[in-house]
């Protein structure tokens, strides 16, 4: 490997901004409690009808994967374009299948 | 640079997962399967949704579900992902002790996790007589579910081996991408887990 530009020693900068990462990480992770506390409270309350529970818990999950899928798999970071590439891939196939099952039972 | 891929702090790159070909090759490999696991999960997702009023005069979901158990499970599984986050934050120093410790407290939640929902299952059917072969829903619910509990379970596995394989090496670029493939897998589940619990029992309780 002539390459060695990324190489270089775990110097207390790079721990640093380790450091720094796990802390967005743990912002992510309170985040992510807290979008699982309000779904739960608003299905368990009844504050809200159930015609607009659905859609609101429904928008919570997307928010709370979302964190998952850039933080926590660090999609945010760069080098993660074919994961993005393979996962909203996987994401367009999935949201035709569901529409396709439930379209047909359905209708 | 020598072919020994032992890891020490002077020549330690910052991300050793990614370091060599091997290791992008197995990065790239396993988003290419999550992305494949999406569509699975999609089908039972979408077989599920079809079919969950089909209760066959049996139970239905507003009878049985309990929330408080379904929260527990889903605080112990996004802990375990929150964990695991620590495990590679220690990967990435080179601590492979505190790694291996984050990665055992990881598997010990994940099992916690598949206890209860053992103890889910086993108190759906007997106290509710309510089994795979109830209704379509109760077809759909065990698959759905049960096929997540089944990934847990395997990730488990996976994890064991992992760990104990390596005990005695320590970290180095060869397996440092097994562990990172690992975590990905890991925070996978946690996704699916994520609309398990809304789509599920969270929209279940509704009615």
């Amino acid at each position: 490997m002539a390459n060695n530009s990324n190489t270089s020693n775990l110097d207390s900068f790079q721990k640093q901004k380790n450091k720094d990462e796990m802390k967005k990480q743990l912002i992510s992770f309170a985040l992510m409690i807290g979008f699982t506390l309000i779904a739960f409270a608003i299905v368990a309350s009844d504050v809200i009808s159930d015609m607009f529970v659905v859609p609101v818990i429904l928008l919570l999950a997307v928010i709370q994967v979302a964190f998952q899928f850039y933080y926590f798999m660090h999609m945010k970071d760069k080098d993660h374009e074919w994961p993005s590439i393979m996962i909203y891939g996987g994401v367009w196939a999935a949201l035709l299948t569901i529409a396709g099952l439930v379209l047909v039972v359905w209708w | 640079m020598s072919h020994d891929h032992s890891l020490n702090p002077e020549t330690m790159p910052h991300n050793p997962e990614k370091a060599t070909l091997e290791g992008r090759n197995k990065f790239l490999g396993l988003w290419f399967f999550l992305g494949g696991e999406t569509v699975l999960f999609a089908s039972l997702f979408g077989t599920y949704l079809a079919l969950k009023n089909s209760t066959a005069g049996g139970v239905a979901s507003q009878d049985i579900f309990g929330l408080g158990l379904v929260f527990l499970m889903t605080m112990l599984l996004l802990t375990s992902s929150l964990t695991s986050v620590y495990a590679m934050y220690h990967m990435k120093n080179n601590n492979f002790k505190k790694m291996q410790l984050w990665l055992g407290v990881t598997g010990l939640l994940g099992l916690t996790f598949l206890g209860c929902e053992i103890y889910e299952f086993a108190h759906y059917i007997n106290d509710y007589d309510f089994t795979f072969r109830s209704s379509a829903f109760g077809s759909a619910f065990y698959t759905l579910v049960g096929f997540h509990g089944g990934h847990v379970l395997f990730g488990l596995c996976w994890l064991t081996a992992l760990m104990i394989r390596n005990a005695k090496r320590g970290l180095n670029l060869y397996n440092a991408p097994k562990f990172y493939t690992f975590s990905l897998y890991w925070h996978f589940i946690d996704v699916v887990w994520v609309f398990i619990f809304t789509v599920v029992y969270l929209m279940g309780s509704v009615g």
